[in-house]
């Protein structure tokens, strides 16, 4: 956890990112098994401060974003890791005890926590999926109707909280009935605030959120244990932080469905635009707080609806990048290293992105399948920027297939530092030949002289 | 008023467009030549969309515009209204496990537009599905589509079902979406990757002869 010094508010922006690798490659805090743990932390975490900050470190390095791959190398199914957080932990330990990645990857999500909030946005293995199903996946619909942008721009919080939770969670229909906690400000009113919370569907809501809130709590204790060892006995860091959105995803993604936001952006694009303006603080607030948490520098925001295909350039200049930047912004004037994975292509986007304006050495980039040389003409000496290896090749290809297409990439794109290897997307199906192949060959190959 | 619907849905005019089809039901005009109206823009649409003049927003647009169009001229269609002869067959779906439906329905909407009878079988579709569409309908062309890695398993598994069921030899199967590419063709056993759209309209051409 990141814990703000007390002249925080009068340090420079530049001050308070200093201040937050300092916290995080020193160990924020975690207790080191041995000195050797700790030394192996502080050089990989190192190593992801140089590259950020478009510098050759002694070695380029590879964040492999293995997932479902975990459970099944583990000997579970993919359920099991939101179901059974004791198996979960010895498949993620398991994982990073055989395969010795640079980096952990650690994500739980407490299965029991998701059913009694009656979770309807997604659906998940063990939920009405299989305990088998190799991935998670989201609802694509309108939780929010498309005459009510006044609403959400209005109040977004309270928007959020009164339509769209009762919407996406079966037991908070009880938040409907939420008054405005503004009762609170005069004596005589204030039960018109309490009172509600005392009737049956408000109640009930709410302690469907304590009780959520309980197992999380619980589940995530089991964090604990694979943090002591995966961090302190082995000393690999996390490499992201916490989350960020889009203003333009969250409403696309998660309010209005893909179809809603394609159709708004013709029918009402004044409200669209307005809409997302009004979440760029929410979306600064939402990375701020991950970082917090996790102590890690760096906040990832991944991209959905602004790749090559999904708008125009014309729709991408006005309705994704100019509140995308604000959020980036607003990240790094709080010390935070905004990083984005993007999804798909984003070959004609890489002008409009590298030639904003927004400081050099200050983002961090992950590219699924943009043509990489390119990245490397418009990112280089700019930004730091990573990815791109197919996840098909670590199901479908060779040991040696992988070994050379990740060679191929670090001699053509990674030779001046700035640089990462990287998958494209989660890997949820691969070989563990493969899965050695992909994290062996940055150590192997990778080692600026 | 015939070049005027043309021109209006091609450009994404709703109102115009809209109105321009009252306007003609109103006047008594044949509600076949409305459509066919229609169907003419909708093709130039799928034109800008493969020279990278139009993106998947305008697409989606111009499928809601012409979903108004068809539900205003419907109830003045006679029952007897005649099919067009279509080319060939082709089944889609997303496989299963997998719930995303937009790469799909772009393949279906532009098969369509190409004159091809596309039986969509939806989202999450089990490999017996697959297989059952196919026996009943008699389709040679097979589209699976799927956004997640985890529909490189299913992929797979509805090529070997379709295997197992003996109809393997009488069909051509193409794969695409999200994380797929020529590796995961060559894992499910499929016989052709597509990377978009287009590109699907090109195999099932070439695969009936055309």
């Amino acid at each position: 956890m990141f814990i703000y010094p007390e002249n925080w508010n009068s340090l420079s922006p530049d001050e308070k990112m200093g201040a937050r690798f300092e916290h995080w490659i020193s160990g924020g805090g975690t207790k080191f098994a041995t000195a050797e743990a700790e030394k192996t932390f502080r050089r990989h975490a190192q190593r992801i401060k140089d590259i950020v900050q478009l510098r050759k470190p002694d070695r380029v390095p590879c964040t492999p974003m293995a997932d479902a791959y975990i459970a099944e190398y583990g000997g579970i199914r993919y359920g099991d890791m939101f179901y059974d957080a004791e198996k979960a932990a010895q498949a993620i330990i398991k994982f990073h005890r055989d395969f010795q990645p640079d980096y952990n990857m650690v994500m739980l999500g407490p299965g029991k926590m998701y059913d009694r909030l009656g979770m309807k946005t997604y659906r998940w293995p063990g939920g009405d999926l299989p305990m088998d199903t190799k991935s998670y996946q989201m609802v694509d619909s309108d939780y929010m109707r498309e005459d009510e942008y006044d609403q959400l721009i209005a109040d977004p919080e309270g928007f959020f909280m009164r339509t769209y939770m009762p919407r996406a969670f079966t037991a908070l229909e009880g938040w409907r009935m939420l008054p405005t906690f503004f009762n609170a400000m005069e004596f005589p009113i204030v039960p018109m605030l309490t009172g509600v919370l005392a009737t049956p569907p408000v109640r009930e809501a709410f302690e469907a959120f304590l009780e959520a809130g309980q197992i999380a709590a619980e589940y995530m204790g089991t964090m604990a244990k694979i943090t002591e060892e995966v961090v302190g006995k082995m000393g690999m860091p996390a490499t992201m932080g916490g989350f960020w959105k889009v203003p333009y995803d969250i409403i696309g993604d998660t309010l209005r469905g893909t179809k809603g936001i394609m159709l708004d952006v013709y029918r009402q694009p004044d409200k669209v635009l307005a809409a997302c303006e009004r979440l760029v603080p929410i979306a600064i607030q939402m990375g701020i707080e991950g970082a917090n948490a996790s102590g890690v520098p760096i906040v990832i925001g991944v991209l959905h609806k602004g790749d090559d295909t999904f708008m125009s350039d014309a729709q991408f200049r006005k309705f994704y990048w100019p509140y995308f930047k604000q959020v980036m912004l607003g990240l790094m004037d709080e010390g935070i290293v905004p990083g984005a994975l993007v999804e798909g292509r984003y070959n004609t986007r890489l002008d409009i992105i590298a030639e904003s304006g927004l400081p050099a050495g200050k983002t961090f980039w992950q590219f699924d399948q943009t043509d990489m040389l390119a990245v490397k003409k418009k990112f280089g000496g700019w930004a730091c920027f990573g990815g791109n290896v197919p996840t098909s090749m670590l199901l479908a290809s060779t040991p040696q297939e992988i070994k050379d297409y990740c060679k191929n990439l670090i001699d053509s794109v990674g030779q001046d530092g700035g640089y990462f290897l990287a998958p494209g997307a989660d890997i949820d199906m691969a070989t563990p030949e493969n899965m050695h192949a992909f994290i062996d060959v940055a150590r192997e190959y990778g080692a600026y002289s | 008023m015939a070049e005027e619907l043309v021109s209006t849905l091609a450009e994404l005019k709703e109102k115009e467009a809209l109105k321009n089809v009252e306007n003609r039901l109103n006047a008594g005009e044949d509600p076949l030549k409305i459509l066919e109206d229609a169907r003419r823009a909708m093709e130039i649409v799928g034109d800008r969309f493969a020279s990278g003049e139009y993106f998947i927003p305008d697409l989606v647009y111009s499928g809601e515009i012409l979903k108004e169009i068809t539900d205003m001229v419907k109830p003045k269609l006679a029952e007897t209204a005649t099919e067009t002869k279509r080319l060939a067959k082709v089944i889609m779906g997303t496989v299963i496990g997998d719930i995303h439906d937009i790469g799909k329905n772009l393949v279906v909407f532009f098969l369509d537009i190409n004159g091809f009878e596309v039986i969509d079988l939806g989202v999450d579709v089990s490999s017996e599905k697959f297989v059952d569409a196919v026996r009943e309908s008699g389709a040679h062309i097979v589209g699976l589509s799927g956004f997640l890695t985890l529909s490189f398993g299913g992929m797979k598994a509805t090529v070997e079902a379709l295997k197992e069921a003996g109809l393997r030899d009488s069909i051509k199967v193409m794969v695409g979406g999200g994380q797929i590419d020529e590796r995961i063709r060559g894992y499910a056993g499929a016989d052709a990757y597509g990377d978009n759209a287009i590109e699907a309209v090109s195999l099932a051409k070439q695969w009936i002869g055309g």
